[in-house]
């Protein structure tokens, strides 16, 4: 997404602390490109809404530059950014209509009676909701007031749109139907999210990249699929879908792929991710899917042995703990296909998977 | 995707919105519950129980509102134009004065009848009351009364003189007894006498004899008013007291109107009656009028007898129009004299005083009230505890302090002219004025303020004024905008408590308010304790009970009650 012309926005080296003692950002390098869908994800407290509210200009950065198209904007006062927003707790202002409360962004801007009421009533098309512009926010459920926080914030055409966990308070169902529908929008308007949230399937459904955050760092900026398929260190491989880690030194390695040598006994093969010599202290990820039962291999890949704890049948797949290397949460995941055998707690089999699926990180 | 007008998130069963819609799509339909009957029954039934259970809640609470404080308020109300005083004291006069035309001195009739009132209302001791109450209207009512009441035992005792004179039976009670009591009585008290050693119960009620009231109409409703007083007030017998004089006076009276009077009559009563109406028209009697204008010359002045006849009937607006600087006059209602017209003045600088009160609470208060809602919660608790310190400080302590501060010796002063501000000649009146009344006012009705507009800014999330920036207000607008009109339901409430205080309010303006800054309750505390004139006080009180109810209207009709909370 990222075009040529450089970074829309851009955090350069940035800081923040509250109290003086700890930092709840971490020099924070982020660029967006335009006309990205940029999620932040991470566990509550790391810092997320803190990064946002930072680009909003409600929180001034301690240290370091934020920079939108180029320019700095630490002492540009929030109203004058242009940045639209989209709050938790949606934020609507209880004593005006739906339509009063679209109008406002374009009567502070001076925006002419005729045209205010043509964007308004565009906006509220856009989120469908033309039928509502003379009700009161109390008057509207959550996931329809939550429409009118986003025509709200886009009414103004702003480039940017920030959005704080704005799906938090809805049950499930509409949670989907919204992140659908957001996605959508953004990209037929065309405009540039940063979009945070604690919810990993939010993350990846939605997003063109994630910032996945932890203690006030980036620990992983990269594309949904990639983020699953190639976590870069340990936090990133647990937060973001299930996951298996065994643990092990390295006892060789050559270029591609290294050999780990368990705790609990036995060698595997896995690609080295951030291990670097031959004695480091790692930690295997596997995922439950990419797990083979009675593996049929190429000659020279290693295999674990296994005990069955358990077997839960789930519909489209079997998920079956087992004890490996001697820990027994192990997790496989299995299809559901015919002539699939079911296996039994107690049975003994043999596991194994292809050295590119398992992946060598930090501890 | 649903369709878009009806709500594009499909959420089954009924939320509140779902309900509204459905409701909608049903306009003009009944809504009915799942067993057929209409919902609203089902739903009223539903509740009854509900109800009564509050009210049995609620009861306690309000048998102790009806006794301590609706009851006073109903008695006031009642007294604000309650005024029998006068009709029932001088039944007689007020009668008389009906065809009264208020030119001239009234004629002998009326004066007749005051006498006769008079001296009944002597015996039972209401006379000063009379003269109080009439008092509040016509200033020397009082000692008129009280002069009066002293020389009017003596009406009538020349003509009893002459009864006597005449013949000596006019002295003996039998005499009379005879002549008016009907045999019936004289029978039962007789009975009564003799068993009455035995506590056989009072005397029995006196009645007169038939015919006697026609044929001496006034002796014998002064009797029958002697007979009934002197059992009541003093447990004394007709049998065995002498008539007062009044009484011979009536009689006298009587005889000259109809000399045939002793036609009515048989025996020993005929013939003195007789031989009384052939020497009556003989008697020298000095009339009614002129032993009254011997008493006190005032009752030739018309006014007195203006003002009972404009206050002769038992409910009066007199009160009320004295509270608005009217007068009750007999040519109607008029305006008090310029030097009376006080009331409407006070209420005037009342509402105005309240008025700024209020204003400079409002003024003083938000910005508290907004850095309270705003500091983090340990500073906000510190300020709050400031705030409501002056609350746990007796009220008379901290009228008191100001008093201190601000008088012409006081810290203020003395610190402007310690620093040059002003003049040692030009200190500042700054108390027993409304000065005063304001600042000391003001500092204590303040945390009735704040404390609203506090609870109702904590309720407004942060996050409102940040999207009201995002959207491109400044700081200034989004406080306009959005903050405000938020904040307005504490000011609603802030601006109803401290008003409704402050125009009731008694005890500052009485301390600080010397004589300009005085508030209409002080005139009401007046009236209640010093000048004992309670109709004019309830008349007062009811009126500001109106204007707060009216205000109180007002108020709803232009800024909506719901709009006010307390938090
Ligand atoms: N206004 C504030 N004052 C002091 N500390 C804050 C403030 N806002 C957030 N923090 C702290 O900063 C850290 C990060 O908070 P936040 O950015 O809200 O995290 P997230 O949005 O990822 O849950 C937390 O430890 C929180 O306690
Ligand atoms: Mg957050």
């Amino acid at each position: 997404m990222l075009d040529g012309t450089g970074a829309f926005v851009e955090f350069d080296r940035v800081q923040k602390s509250y109290d003086g003692e700890t930092l709840v950002v971490k020099d924070l390098n982020l660029s967006i490109g335009k006309g990205e869908f940029l999620t932040m994800l991470g566990p509550s407290g790391s810092g997320k809404t803190t990064c946002l509210m930072m680009l909003a200009g409600f929180e001034t950065a301690t240290h370091g530059e934020i920079r939108l198209q180029g320019r700095g904007i630490n002492g540009i006062p929030p109203h004058k950014r242009g940045i639209g927003m989209v709050f938790q707790n949606y934020a609507l202002f209880p004593h005006m209509t739906v339509a009063e409360n679209l109008a406002f962004p374009l009567e502070v801007r001076k925006v002419g009676k005729a045209e205010q009421e043509s964007k308004i009533s565009r906006a509220l098309g856009m989120v469908q909701m033309g039928a509502f512009g003379g009700r009161r926010p109390a008057q509207l459920s959550g996931g329809q007031q939550q429409r009118i926080a986003l025509a709200r914030a886009l009414v103004f055409e702003p480039e940017l749109v920030l959005m704080d966990e704005p799906l938090g308070a809805l049950d499930k169902q509409l949670r989907e139907t919204l992140q659908f529908e957001i996605t959508r929008l953004a990209h037929e308007l065309g405009i540039t999210v940063v979009y945070v949230t604690h919810d990993q399937t939010e993350a990846l459904t939605m997003s063109d990249r994630v910032a996945v955050f932890d203690d006030g760092r980036i620990q992983q900026l990269a594309t949904p699929d990639e983020l699953y398929e190639r976590p870069e260190n340990s936090f990133v491989a647990q937060f973001i879908g299930e996951n298996n880690t065994l643990r092990g030194k390295v006892s060789a390695i050559d270029g591609g792929t290294c050999v780990v040598a368990l705790d609990g006994g036995g060698e595997i093969d896995a690609v080295p991710v951030n291990v670097a010599k031959v004695g480091d202290p790692t930690l295997v990820s596997i995922r439950p899917e990419r797990v083979e039962i009675d593996p049929q291999l190429g000659p020279g890949a290693h295999t674990l042995d296994a005990e069955v704890l358990e077997f839960i049948y789930m519909g489209d797949v079997f998920r079956t703990r087992l004890r490996v290397a001697g820990r027994d949460d192990f997790v496989v995941k299995t299809r559901n296909r015919a002539g699939q055998t079911r296996l039994a707690p107690g049975d003994k089999v043999r596991i194994g998977w292809l050295p590119a699926d398992c992946r060598a990180l930090n501890v | 995707m649903t369709d878009a007008t009806h709500g594009p998130d499909a959420v089954t069963g009924v939320t509140p919105d779902t309900g509204l819609r459905i409701a909608e799509q049903r306009a003009g339909g009944e809504m009915v519950a799942a067993d057929g009957t209409p919902l609203k029954r089902s739903l009223n039934r539903a509740l009854r129980r509900e109800k009564l259970r509050a009210l049995a809640l609620v009861a306690p609470l309000f048998l102790f509102i009806v006794v301590t404080f609706i009851a006073p308020i109903a008695d006031m109300l009642f007294r604000s134009v309650e005024n029998q005083i006068v009709s029932e004291t001088l039944p007689r006069t007020v009668v008389a004065l009906e065809d009264w035309d208020g030119d001239d001195m009234p004629e002998e009739p009326v004066f007749a009848a005051l006498a006769q009132d008079l001296a009944i209302a002597v015996e039972l001791k209401n006379h000063t009351r009379l003269g109080s109450r009439l008092n509040y209207e016509t200033t020397a009512a009082s000692s008129l009364f009280r002069r009066t009441g002293r020389g009017a035992d003596d009406i009538g005792e020349d003509a009893a003189d002459r009864f006597v004179a005449l013949d000596p039976a006019w002295e003996e009670p039998a005499t009379w007894v005879g002549l008016m009591a009907s045999p019936d009585w004289i029978e039962a008290q007789a009975e009564w006498a003799a068993g009455a050693d035995d506590d056989a119960g009072p005397e029995p009620r006196f009645e007169l004899r038939d015919g006697v009231a026609d044929a001496l109409p006034r002796a014998a409703d002064m009797y029958a008013a002697f007979a009934r007083v002197i059992r009541t007030e003093d447990g004394d017998s007709p049998t065995e007291e002498e008539p007062w004089p009044i009484v011979c006076r009536a009689l006298h009276g009587d005889l000259i109107a109809n000399p045939d009077a002793a036609a009515g009559f048989d025996g020993a009563n005929a013939q003195l009656l007789a031989a009384a109406a052939e020497a009556a028209p003989a008697f020298e009697v000095t009339g009614f009028r002129d032993t009254f204008l011997d008493i006190d010359e005032d009752w030739g002045d018309t006014t007195i007898w203006e003002t009972i006849k404009a206050f002769s009937s038992p409910y009066t607006a007199g009160y009320f129009l004295s509270a608005v600087d009217l007068q009750l006059t007999a040519d109607g209602v008029a305006r008090q004299p310029e030097d009376r017209q006080i009331y409407g003045l006070l209420f005037g600088r009342t509402l105005f005083m309240s008025l700024t009160i209020m204003g400079c609470c409002v003024l003083l208060g938000y910005p508290i009230a907004f850095l309270l809602a705003n500091l983090p919660m340990r500073s906000a608790n510190l300020l709050l505890i400031l705030v409501l310190l002056p609350f746990w400080t007796s009220l008379l302590v901290r009228t008191s302090a100001w008093k201190v501060l601000l008088q012409q010796q006081g810290v203020i002063n003395d610190l402007l002219v310690w620093s040059g501000i002003i003049s040692d000649g030009g200190r500042l009146a700054l108390i027993n004025n409304q000065t005063g009344t304001i600042i000391a006012m003001t500092h204590i009705l303040l945390p009735f303020m704040i404390l609203p507009l506090y609870s109702v800014m904590k309720t407004i999330p942060p996050s409102y004024v940040r999207a009201a920036k995002s959207l491109g207000a400044t700081n200034f607008t989004a406080f306009r905008r959005v903050y405000f009109p938020q904040s307005v339901p504490g000011i609603g409430a802030g601006c109803i408590l401290v008003f409704i205080l402050s125009i009731g309010y008694y005890i500052t303006p009485e301390l600080v308010g010397g004589t300009t800054g005085t508030f209409i309750s002080n005139r009401i505390a007046y009236h209640i304790s010093q000048s004992l004139n309670w109709g004019l006080a309830a008349a007062l009180g009811t009126i500001l009970l109106a204007v707060v109810l009216v205000l109180y209207w007002l108020y709803d009709r232009i800024v909506g009650i719901d709009n006010v909370s307390l938090g």
